[in-house]
């Protein structure tokens, strides 16, 4: 069968595991610089089903493509480390603030950029919203059938693709014609690890703006040059001939009017220690009170 | 004055309760905005179907009736869905955070051009002023949601892209009948003449529905465990107490992403609202996420090693120690002490 072409859209998220005080900014809005990074864990998945396809499919290309601050390169690098063919990077200040409309808009650019192209694949949410929403919307930009919440591709031929969904209350198997969008369930396979070799091959990657900060070594401009495809292609406002008011705050609908820090109240709280005495105590109230028993 | 408009789901020729939830809530703002509540329903043999959506005070009922309608699929409900929205002109479009509202709002807000906040546990009617444009906004919906971080809650809103579109978990907002004999209009939505033939391209093969032997929701006691349980052997604990006590086993979603407990046991803004008799909080922090879905439980007790746990705050009882202390004690003096 003929080789596809595959957009993998995956996204650096703030680990939610690891929050600190610092998280917010004042405005409500998230303190990113403050906050340790990760792969997307459901993106991570989507990559998985990817590669699961590549190794089906002889010649499948993937390309893992990110929005995001510079430092999201890390997400082209651990994609090239675990089996990506290829990774772009879209950057620019101007997308910052994008709500997931502006978000899928920005995108959608993007991935046009790189059309024709067979499967776009993506986690089903990011950790930092828990959304859902890029995926669906990305599809409608592009005008494509999307299968949400894909578990696992049951079978992949010329001109059709059929995949199992994780419904809320149950499983539903599907087929589709290409091109088309998928969003992936957590309950897939998770993603394999890196290949020693390939994280020698690529562990110089870099985008133009990181080879040109000052801590770059003399050393890793001189293997850019012998290697090309380490340079890792960034994409700013121009590139994707992205429109001003489609993208970033003003392409963004929804706002934060306003935050609120909870504080939790309770009439009154009944403190105890872990001593048998305590704990029999609140046992015989509970079963007193009919609570239990 | 511009409608507030539901997206309905139907389970087995039945009106979801995700989605009785919704005109609930619906309702409550549309009386605060003095306009109609809507509502639209697509399926196969819903001629009956009315009069299940009636007594929630909907003025008006739009309903697609086509055996091709059933099961959802995304692109005959979006076109439909598009379409009347475009035509009606709602301000506000309420769907259920469910596998089918979080597949089809987003297509929707994508071809309205809208926002669409997710995962509401609070929707309200407000004010607000652009200090940019020096214009005072009225009457927009208030989508509120816990944010990221966990301790705040998040006010969004969306004063210039219309209609303004959430989306709210099932069992988060109360179902109200408004009156039983409320008057709807039924309009009958041409099928044939918005869904085009390429709209089912998606085909479904198979489909299994299984009926989860989770039940969280009705579970007069939970015993939940957080990040701060530590591992799968102490999660053992909680499992014998919630079995002894007759109860359900839960999880924060830190324990879930730890692997202590199968995402379905997920208590909180994006798993499941809870409100038992008693529920057992054990090494859970108490961020607002979670809470949000166990806030409304009789009675709290938390297990936690910090005193400061925002988690205390809330609860009736706090137990200040480690869950492999605490935990086999409330077994023992349980079965020493019930009858």
């Amino acid at each position: 069968m003929k080789p596809l072409k595959i957009i993998v859209l995956a996204k650096q998220v703030p680990d939610t595991r690891n929050v600190g005080s610092d998280a917010m900014k004042p405005d409500g809005t998230v303190n990113r610089g403050k906050l340790p990074t990760i792969f997307n864990p459901d993106d991570l998945h989507a990559l998985e089903l990817a590669l699961n396809i590549k190794d089906r499919v002889l010649g499948t290309e993937i390309i893992i493509l990110t929005m995001g601050p510079q430092r999201a390169a890390d997400i082209i690098r651990e994609g090239y480390y675990r089996g990506a063919d290829n990774g772009i990077m879209i950057s620019d200040r101007r997308f910052g603030g994008a709500d997931t409309l502006a978000t899928s808009y920005t995108l959608v650019k993007g991935i046009q950029k790189l059309a024709p192209f067979d499967l776009i694949l993506g986690g089903r949410q990011a950790i930092d919203g828990d959304t859902a929403q890029v995926g669906p919307q990305c599809a409608e930009k592009l005008n494509i059938p999307q299968i949400t919440y894909v578990e696992e591709i049951e079978t992949i031929t010329d001109n059709e693709i059929i995949a199992k969904r994780r419904l809320d209350k149950g499983v539903e198997i599907v087929s589709s014609s290409f091109p088309c969008l998928m969003t992936v369930h957590e309950s897939s396979p998770a993603c394999r690890s890196r290949e020693a070799k390939r994280v020698m091959q690529y562990k110089y990657a870099r985008t133009k703006t990181e080879l040109n900060s000052k801590s770059t070594d003399e050393t890793i401009y001189a293997l850019h040059e012998k290697r090309p495809y380490l340079t890792i292609p960034e994409w700013g406002v121009e590139d994707i001939e992205a429109e001003m008011e489609k993208i970033g705050l003003s392409g963004s609908p929804t706002k934060v009017k306003s935050v609120e820090s909870i504080v939790l109240t309770s009439d009154e709280s009944k403190v105890l220690s872990d001593s048998d005495e305590d704990i029999e105590l609140m046992i015989k109230e509970l079963i007193e009170n009919h609570t239990i028993g | 004055m511009k409608s507030v408009f539901v997206y309905c789901e139907v389970e087995d020729k039945k009106v979801a309760e995700i989605s009785q939830e919704l005109l609930s809530v619906g309702k409550r703002l549309a009386q605060k905005l003095g306009c109609p509540l809507e509502a639209m329903i697509f399926g196969e043999d819903l001629k009956n179907i009315a009069t299940q959506i009636s007594p929630f005070g909907v003025d008006r009922i739009h309903v697609a009736d086509d055996e091709r309608l059933e099961p959802y699929r995304t692109l005959p409900h979006a076109s439909l869905a598009n379409e009347i929205l475009k035509r009606e002109d709602p301000q506000i479009v309420l769907f259920g955070a469910t596998s089918i509202g979080r597949d089809l709002a987003p297509r929707l807000a994508s071809v309205l051009n809208c926002g669409l906040t997710a995962d509401c546990t609070i929707l309200d009617i407000g004010d607000h002023f652009v200090k940019k444009e020096k214009k005072e906004y009225t009457d927009l919906l208030y989508a509120i949601r816990p944010a990221f971080g966990g301790s705040i809650m998040a006010n969004i809103i969306n004063w210039d892209m219309h209609p303004q579109m959430a989306t709210v978990r099932e069992g988060v907002m109360k179902k109200e009948i408004f009156d039983k004999n409320y008057e709807t209009e039924v309009v009958l939505v041409k099928v044939d003449e918005i869904v085009k033939e390429e709209d089912f391209i998606v085909k479904i093969i198979e489909r299994h529905i299984e009926e989860s032997d989770v039940n969280l929701k009705e579970a007069p006691i939970i015993v939940a465990g957080g990040y701060g349980v530590g591992s799968k052997e102490n999660f053992k604990y909680l499992h014998q107490l919630s079995e002894l006590l007759g109860g359900e086993i839960g999880g924060s979603r830190a324990a879930v992403d730890a692997g202590f407990i199968d995402h379905n046991r997920q208590i909180g803004q994006t798993g499941v609202t809870v409100r038992p008799k008693l529920y057992i909080a054990a090494g859970i922090s108490g961020a607002v996420q979670h809470t949000a879905g166990m806030q409304d439980a009789s009675l709290i007790i938390s297990i936690n090693k910090d005193p400061e746990a925002p988690m205390n705050k809330l609860a009736d009882y706090v137990i200040e120690g480690d869950i492999s202390t605490v935990v086999p004690k409330m077994i023992k003096y349980y079965k020493k002490n019930a009858k």
